[in-house]
């Protein structure tokens, strides 16, 4: 039977050959918890009477919420990790070291393998070719303790990508415009699949933003094939020897096609307060911003600051715009540190904190005031996502974040492009 | 189950359900359960009654996978939610820690409206309206989490998954 990715992957974890609508308990190769879900996936487990897990060496308990920890209460949380990990041999990943799915891309999960994590976007690993899936706390305190878990193998969608973006256009502008199309609960149960001429050509840094949002249309996975590009980005973290060749089947069944010619699109933005409602940046008049905010699991790699510190390299941010840079991980800051990056924010007048979630969560760093707006290189904008339900999110790519922080309103990126600069 | 209805729009988050803002409250959920749905309807936690339903429209859930959200659901009172569609995490999550959800169509419900809601039997009677709304049935898996009393408890219960 020719199957998808999704099918493969759940196959090989299950001993059967499976289907898109069948239930089965597949083994889980990786489990991860951050500080949001994971004190309760431990009171859970505590409660339960587990105090062993299947696979310590393979469970992350991540610090990357409200980290540094802007209170008591929360610090006591992060507490209650580190004696978890300490007891069991779980792995610890502390304060500064960055966001989970950054992390997890970086360090822990390949190619083939199933990945279930206490936060939604645990999807991001898709792009390693893994079967990443978002659950609560209490499915991952269970794949913690037994290492399964129960699954329903989802139908798929094709995603299928040609062309070549224009300048100023990016992955971020291609989800976002996606999502538009499917609508936030488009895709629910389903798993994105994405191949094509222009998936093959997008580096890593690329996949892990498409995969990062496919939840953001309900997907229960968003899966890219595996190829050169997966194996040198884990050769570069000395994980060559776990490249797997992933791709679906000729012939696989699909529920959806959707093809997409990226040299068609234009910058693009999420408006308040769901993430597909979509526009073009030059269908927006005169938005003033506040703050914005580039960094996070979608956008916050070493290849996204790059982007922004072309355009902010010599200029000022304007006053009234508080530009804050979160690098999603130690290794991104590291290398933004050593490309002179990190030197050029600094210079232009922007803020930047600690490799981790940021502001995105609302619990710390960059809380918006009343009737404030905020563009934001994250993946979601709902009303008091970010700390205030009487403040604005958008969302766009680091360089309409970049570029608009330079104009003070949302601004076209293409415009920092044609000027030479 | 009877109870009344409070109802909410489409796409109510899980930022709307359990506001990151109150992270903090996260290791006291009781305290949390004070605020649930506060950022959707301020007046909601403090009038729930036990046994009454939240009736929603499309993708109620949306959003972080915290348990959270239908944990201080739970504790408020209510008695199970009903809603046209559900995201998939909260789904999950709901039916992991015992809280009933019921998807059905859910424009025939209007706020403070009695219900009566069988899961078994696969119907919600609208009392006040007098009209009967089919429920779309819940694959089997997740009925028998929800009738073992949530996925832990079916795990203790068999010491292992005991699903298919």
């Amino acid at each position: 039977m020719a199957q998808t990715i999704a099918e493969k992957i759940i196959s090989s974890h299950c001993g059967k050959t499976v289907k898109a609508g069948d239930f089965v308990i597949a083994s889980v190769d990786v489990t991860a918890v951050q500080d949001g879900t994971g004190p309760l996936t431990v009171r859970e487990l505590k409660d339960a009477g587990f105090t062993k897990l299947a696979n310590p060496a393979r469970t992350v308990l991540f610090i990357d919420h409200a980290s540094p920890s802007p209170r008591k209460e929360l610090s006591n949380s992060h507490m209650l990790l580190r004696d978890f990990a300490k007891s069991t041999g779980a792995i610890l990943s502390e304060t500064g070291e960055g966001v989970c799915h950054e992390l997890l891309a970086e360090k822990y999960v390949n190619p083939g393998e199933i990945l279930i994590g206490a936060d939604s976007h645990t999807c991001t690993a898709g792009a390693l070719g893994a079967f990443g899936t978002g659950m609560g706390s209490t499915d991952v305190a269970v794949g913690m303790a037994l290492g399964q878990t129960w699954l329903k193998v989802p139908a798929s969608f094709k995603i299928y990508l040609t062309g070549k973006f224009a300048r100023g256009v990016y992955a971020k502008d291609l989800i976002l415009h996606l999502i538009g199309l499917i609508g936030a609960d488009g895709a629910t149960y389903k798993a994105l699949e994405f191949c094509g001429p222009a998936a093959q050509d997008m580096d890593m840094s690329e996949r892990l933003t498409l995969a990062n949002m496919a939840v953001e249309a309900g997907a229960k996975a968003g899966l890219f094939f595996t190829d050169d590009k997966t194996k040198a980005y884990l050769a570069e973290r000395g994980r060559g020897d776990k490249f797997k060749l992933i791709k679906p089947d000729e012939g696989a069944f699909y529920e959806k096609t959707i093809s997409i010619d990226v040299s068609s699109l234009k910058p693009t933005v999420s408006c308040p307060h769901t993430v597909d409602n979509v526009t073009t940046v030059e269908q927006l008049k005169d938005v003033k911003i506040n703050q914005v905010f580039i960094g996070t699991c979608t956008n916050g790699r070493i290849e996204d600051l790059r982007i922004a510190a072309q355009i902010l390299k010599g200029k000022k941010v304007k006053p009234e715009v508080r530009t804050l840079i979160v690098p999603s991980s130690r290794d991104v800051l590291l290398k933004a540190l050593e490309e002179g990056l990190i030197e050029i924010f600094v210079q232009a007048g922007a803020s930047v904190c600690a490799p981790g979630c940021g502001p995105c969560v609302g619990v710390h760093g960059g809380i918006l005031g009343d009737g404030e707006v905020c563009l934001s290189t994250q993946n979601r904008n709902f009303r008091g996502r970010m700390g205030n339900t009487e403040s604005k999110i958008y969302l766009a790519s680091p360089a309409t974040a970049a570029y608009s922080a330079l104009k003070g309103f949302i601004a076209d990126p293409r415009e920092a492009f044609k000027q030479g600069d | 189950m009877k109870g009344t209805a409070w109802k909410f729009g489409d796409d109510i988050s899980t930022d709307l359900i359990a506001p990151g803002r109150l992270f903090h409250l996260r290791g006291n959920l009781p305290e949390f359960a004070k605020h649930v749905l506060e950022d959707a309807d301020p007046s909601f936690a403090s009038k729930v009654q036990a046994g009454d339903f939240v009736v929603a429209g499309k993708n109620f859930g949306l959003g972080s996978s915290r348990e959270h959200a239908p944990q201080i659901i739970k504790i408020a009172g209510v008695s199970a939610v009903l809603a046209k569609s559900f995201a998939r995490i909260f789904f999950r999550n709901a039916i992991n820690i015992g809280l009933p959800l019921v998807e059905c169509d859910t424009s025939l419900i209007a706020q403070g409206d009695k219900l009566e809601v069988d899961i078994k039997r696969g119907f919600v009677k609208n009392l006040t309206s007098g009209k009967e709304i089919k429920i779309t049935p819940m694959p089997d898996v997740m009925l028998k989490i929800l009738n073992e009393g949530g996925l832990m408890a079916h795990i203790k219960k068999h010491g292992k998954f005991d699903l298919v």
